[in-house]
């Protein structure tokens, strides 16, 4: 045990000589996916409940394909499937892109929990009480000033229980990332089983590291829904 | 209460004669009135709703807007601000006409421009309140005069504070979420929060019809502060003893069209049968 964590207690932690790895690498792909995602869900969640179709339709499609297909399979296509395709290879701008594995393997969980994220916003912007939104139209708000200061604001805050499961499933969601060499947490610990055949020891630490980072997350949640959730009510908080 | 306001819209020699700088200038009837209301419709599919009402307020009007319920009295009052759109019609507010566009699409408001305009001239008080409850209530009230208006926030927050004490509550419900407040409280802050507008008009749609009976009259006395200053109110209302203290003019809706209109008085002395069998079924 004690040599184990001698010898990839680093690569456990956050670098393993070459790269940044375990602990370091996870945290980076859950941050930049769940950022990105995030970053791409705002919108696509307002066309989401838009009234008209030809915003509402694409999106649908998109929250439909990748809900509806396994990460790993997305994945997949993201880390070798465009790659062989001749296009891609023949545009030097894509070629370069897809070649690195990182971001390949972030395009997919970014798409995949932008997926995600789209629908919880979009039913927190439903479950706005239809009154509120009346009373902004009375009072004179509309347009993006409607979204911008009354909407989103009330459906981030709405959604955000939703929200942070999401981030927690997401982050074991990473633990695919070893598929395409990224090296990830569970990446150094397979290393380190094939090299020590630990295998106990090697899959032990890595599932306590992911624990770890879950209560962390759980934690944070818990504070930011104390901090921006009472308003639901005495009863509710 | 004020006796010489009251008139029927189409007596243009007893409203003038209240007004003899207007009469001396020729001023039309337009320029007379605050807000006029002119034959508005309003039909969901079928049923139509409304079947041509007109209105006219002078400044310092309140005028009660009374009837069954789907006498259509808050489609009217709605209507007014064009929260539901009416399909014909014309709102004049200032001498200036709202027209409604007729599209393809059916029938719309007028541009956005205008509506925004009436909009901010015209605050509501809805019957459920609907304050924004993920706001609390300094932002509730300084949310609107901030983004619509443009006015600075330390000049919302003062208001705010103002209309607060206004209203009767407390300095500390300014930082309290909506959903900690009791129900009159919370119509109150919506009263204040129509207020912080400045508004030209309020409307208020049943603003106690949500409230338990011991709550109501905290909010009707402050509605009635309101009256007594001369702000020009439209109230959609079940309270009659309450309609008769404050209205200059009252409306009696009945299936879309306005059944009789006159002073407070008429709800002492009604004229049609059919508002003499709505305020005796009250009574009982």
């Amino acid at each position: 045990m004690i040599e184990l964590l001698n010898e990839y207690g680093q690569a456990f932690l956050w670098h393993d000589g070459y790269n940044l790895s375990g602990l370091a690498m996870t945290l980076w792909l859950l941050v930049a996916s769940i950022a990105l995602g995030f970053i791409l869900a705002l919108p696509l969640a307002v066309a989401r409940v838009s009234p008209n179709r030809l915003l509402r339709w694409p999106v649908q499609f998109y929250t439909y394909l990748f809900r509806g297909t396994p990460l790993y399979i997305q994945l997949l296509i993201c880390y070798t499937g465009l790659y062989s395709l001749e296009v891609v290879r023949a545009q030097p701008l894509l070629d370069g892109f897809f070649r690195e594995a990182i971001n390949c393997t972030l395009l997919a969980f970014a798409l995949n929990t932008g997926a995600y994220t789209v629908e919880i916003f979009a039913g927190a912007i439903r479950n706005i009480p239809h009154g509120e939104i009346e009373a902004a139209r009375a009072y004179g708000l509309c347009g993006w000033r409607l979204y911008a200061r009354l909407i989103l604001p009330s459906a981030l805050r709405r959604g955000l229980p939703y929200y942070g499961n999401e981030v927690i499933l997401m982050l074991h969601a990473t633990s695919l990332a070893f598929t395409a060499t990224v090296p990830d947490i569970l990446k150094v610990a397979r290393d380190a089983n094939a090299a020590t055949f630990m295998t106990f020891e090697a899959f032990g630490i890595a599932a306590l590291l992911y624990m770890l980072l879950s209560f962390l997350l759980v934690g944070l949640f818990r504070l930011a829904e104390r901090r921006w959730m009472t308003f639901l009510g005495p009863t509710r908080g | 209460m004020n006796q010489t306001a009251y008139a029927l819209p189409a007596a243009p020699a007893g409203i003038l004669s209240t007004r003899p700088a207007a009469q001396a200038r020729g001023v039309a009837a337009s320029e007379l009135f605050k807000l006029r209301v002119a034959d508005l419709h309003k039909r969901y599919g079928d049923n139509e709703v409304l079947k041509g009402v007109s209105l006219d307020a002078r400044s310092g009007d309140v005028i009660s807007l009374i009837g069954t319920s789907g006498s259509g009295k808050s489609t009217m009052l709605r209507c007014i601000n064009f929260l539901e759109q009416p399909d014909q019609g014309s709102i004049t507010l200032d001498g200036q006409t709202i027209r409604i566009q007729h599209s393809r699409a059916g029938v719309r408001s007028a541009d956005k421009a205008q509506l925004q305009g009436l909009r901010t001239r015209l605050a509501m008080v809805f019957q459920n309140f609907n304050l924004w409850s993920h706001l609390s209530v300094l932002d509730n009230i300084t949310l609107a005069p901030r983004q619509v208006l443009g006015v600075s926030a330390r000049e919302a927050e003062e208001r705010a504070h103002a209309y607060l004490d206004k209203v009767g509550l407390p300095e500390r419900v300014a930082t309290q979420y909506p959903a900690f407040l009791s129900g009159g409280q919370q119509q109150r802050v919506a009263i204040a929060r129509a207020l912080a507008m400045e508004p030209e008009i309020i409307l208020f749609d049943e603003p106690t019809s949500a409230l338990d009976p011991e709550l109501v009259g905290e909010v009707l006395k402050v509605i009635q502060t309101l009256a007594e200053e001369g702000r020009t109110m439209i109230m959609v209302t079940h309270e009659m003893g309450f309609a008769r203290q404050v209205s200059s003019q009252v409306l009696f809706l009945h299936q879309g069209r306005v059944e009789e209109q006159g002073g407070a008085e008429i709800l002492d002395q009604p004229r049609s049968e059919r508002l003499q069998q709505f305020l005796s079924n009250r009574l009982k």
